[in-house]
């Protein structure tokens, strides 16, 4: 029984087919190790072989692994709202209650799209704080800090602009006092210092972000595409960029 | 205490919850590693000089790390539901409205400060000031492991800025700060008509000055000063500093103006709450 298991396994891993896509053998040597990572497209952001400390739950806490891993899922599960979701007013709350009533898991996909994102922002702090502690930002990783510092900024703001998108009491207010600080820019909002004469309240940097005077319609709509298009289009871009970096400044940071 | 259980488990204060029992864990677990190295002498990070294969064994722990978190966020989706209130309204407005938990200590600071400092001028200074860390701290010590002795100024500051500023005020705001945005102690109700005496003054008042023109004046003297306190220490400590003359002025002004900036916050709280402190500066074109 065995032996034919084997024998049809032998068959299967050694056929043209599979061949044509795992180029690598699954002998246990150091040299299948290494193909294994730089024949993987996926697999093939790390390097082949990284200092012990490297794999230690201790030193890097998971928690850029993690940042990307609440991405993905957020990914995934946001791809499915977009399916049952229509950005207008008239729409945007009855579809959340659909939603969640008449879909069959559309409650749990809700959840798990939601708790992912509040999940990515807890991991992306700590990350920052690990990376802190461990004077990881230093020479030559410097350029790397900053771009983690505009991903932190962009986290935040893709989870800020979902949050309006349920439409829903706490949606509305939390998005009208997270934006009405922008009254008071200086220079560019009508009531911040040094405002030109022609800087009112239906010209000012308020107004470009809510595309109204409060929270309306067309905010929901701007907010719907920044958070759907834009703001995942910049973040991946970043992240390629923050990996790719992690790799050229030498991979994980470490004493000398 | 029904009042206080009912906003802990509240489902979008779930996440605040999870950090008041991370940050503290993670905190403990860098600082003893640091502690530890620091008594060592090498860090334990220098032992292991050897490579591991990447497959299968960062591979491997990466996949049972993303399996467990998985899990839990699978638990967590199962068990607490989304919030879904009311369709907006905008002619109804809840008390208090609070920004989602992650802005809430900018929130915070719109009690010491007036909104065009507290909502973008400090948000821009925190992401400016983070992006310069890596160009003005010159210690080339504590890359790559934990350390509380070889960089102690680095780590108390940067604590001090994201566990007692950050993290702490966002806690404070989310389950101490009730209608009106009033302070409530833990176990008690939060009272809509709540009534807080504004008695609050500005400094100027405090040390007698009535004029507006001299009131505008002094708190120009009192904020250009506060400020000038960091050249004046460049200029006193220069010529015995080794460490000042390695720095460099460029850097040194960086520093002490983003790590002044970074104190004022607590001090106008102090201000605040001791002396009932408004303004430190009232100009015809801003507040301060
Ligand atoms: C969307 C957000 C982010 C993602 C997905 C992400 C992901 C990652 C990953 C997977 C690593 C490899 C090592 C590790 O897991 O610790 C890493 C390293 C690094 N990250 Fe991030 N990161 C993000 C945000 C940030 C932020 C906010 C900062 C800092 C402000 C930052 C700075 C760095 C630096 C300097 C390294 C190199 C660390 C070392 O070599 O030890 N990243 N990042």
């Amino acid at each position: 029984m065995n032996e034919k298991r084997n024998g049809l396994k032998e068959k299967i891993v050694n056929s043209q087919i599979w061949r044509s896509m795992f180029r690598h053998g699954y002998e246990n040597t150091g040299r299948r190790y290494t193909l294994q990572i730089l024949q993987n497209v996926w697999l093939h952001l790390h390097p082949p072989r990284v200092p012990r400390h490297g794999i230690n739950f201790r030193f890097t806490w998971c928690m850029g692994g993690i940042t990307f891993l609440m991405f993905l899922v957020t990914a995934v599960t946001g791809v499915l709202l977009m399916f049952y979701y229509r950005p207008t007013a008239e729409y945007a709350f009855r579809d959340v209650q659909y939603l969640e009533f008449d879909i069959p898991f559309g409650m749990l996909l809700r959840n798990m799209h939601r708790w992912a994102a509040h999940g990515m922002v807890i991991a992306v702090m700590l990350h920052m704080f690990r990376v802190f502690l461990t004077g990881s930002y230093k020479k030559p990783r410097e350029f790397n800090w900053g771009v983690g510092v505009i991903l932190l900024v962009v986290t935040l703001f893709l989870s800020f602009t979902g949050y309006l998108l349920p439409w829903d009491q706490l949606a509305f207010w939390a998005v009208t006092v997270g934006t009405n600080m922008a009254r008071a820019t200086p220079v560019l909002g009508h009531e911040g210092p040094f405002h030109p004469q022609d800087i009112t309240q239906e010209n000012d940097v308020r107004f470009a972000l809510l595309g109204g005077t409060i929270v309306g319609p067309s905010t929901l709509l701007r907010f719907y595409i920044l958070h759907c298009v834009a703001v995942p289009l910049l973040a991946s871009v970043l992240m390629a960029l923050h990996f790719w970096r992690v790799r050229k400044d030498g991979g994980i940071s470490g004493p000398l | 205490m029904e009042h206080l259980l009912a906003l802990i488990t509240k489902p979008d204060n779930v996440p605040i919850l999870a950090i008041v029992f991370l940050l503290p864990y993670f905190t403990w677990l860098s600082f003893s590693q640091g502690r530890k190295n620091d008594r060592a002498g090498t860090p334990a990070e220098a032992a292991l000089k050897d490579k591991v294969y990447v497959w299968p064994y960062l591979c491997r722990n990466e996949f049972i790390c993303a399996i467990i978190i998985l899990l839990i966020l699978a638990v967590w989706s199962i068990t607490i539901d989304a919030p879904l209130e009311e369709p907006s309204d905008p002619t109804k407005t809840p008390n208090p409205s609070k920004a989602p938990w992650y802005f809430l200590a900018l929130q915070e600071m719109l009690v010491y400060f007036d909104p065009w400092i507290a909502g973008v001028v400090l948000p821009g200074l925190i992401i400016v000031g983070l992006i310069a860390i890596p160009y003005v701290d010159i210690n080339p010590k504590g890359k790559g492991y934990y350390t509380l002795k070889e960089r102690p100024f680095a780590i108390a500051t940067f604590c001090f800025g994201f566990i007692i500023l950050w993290i702490t005020l966002m806690v404070v705001g989310t389950f101490l700060r009730g209608p009106g945005w009033n302070f409530f102690a833990p176990w008690k109700y939060w009272d809509p008509h709540k009534v807080v005496p504004l008695t609050n003054v500005n400094l100027s008042y405090k040390f007698g000055i009535r004029d507006v023109l001299t009131a505008n004046v002094f708190g120009f003297v009192v904020v250009a000063g506060y400020f000038a306190l960091g050249p004046i220490f460049y200029l006193w400590k220069k010529r015995s500093s080794e460490f000042l003359q390695e720095l460099g002025l460029v850097r040194y002004i960086v520093v002490s103006f983003l790590f002044l900036t970074m104190l004022s916050l607590p001090i106008k709280m102090i201000l605040r709450w001791v002396w009932n402190i408004k303004y430190i500066w009232v100009s015809p074109w801003f507040n301060i």
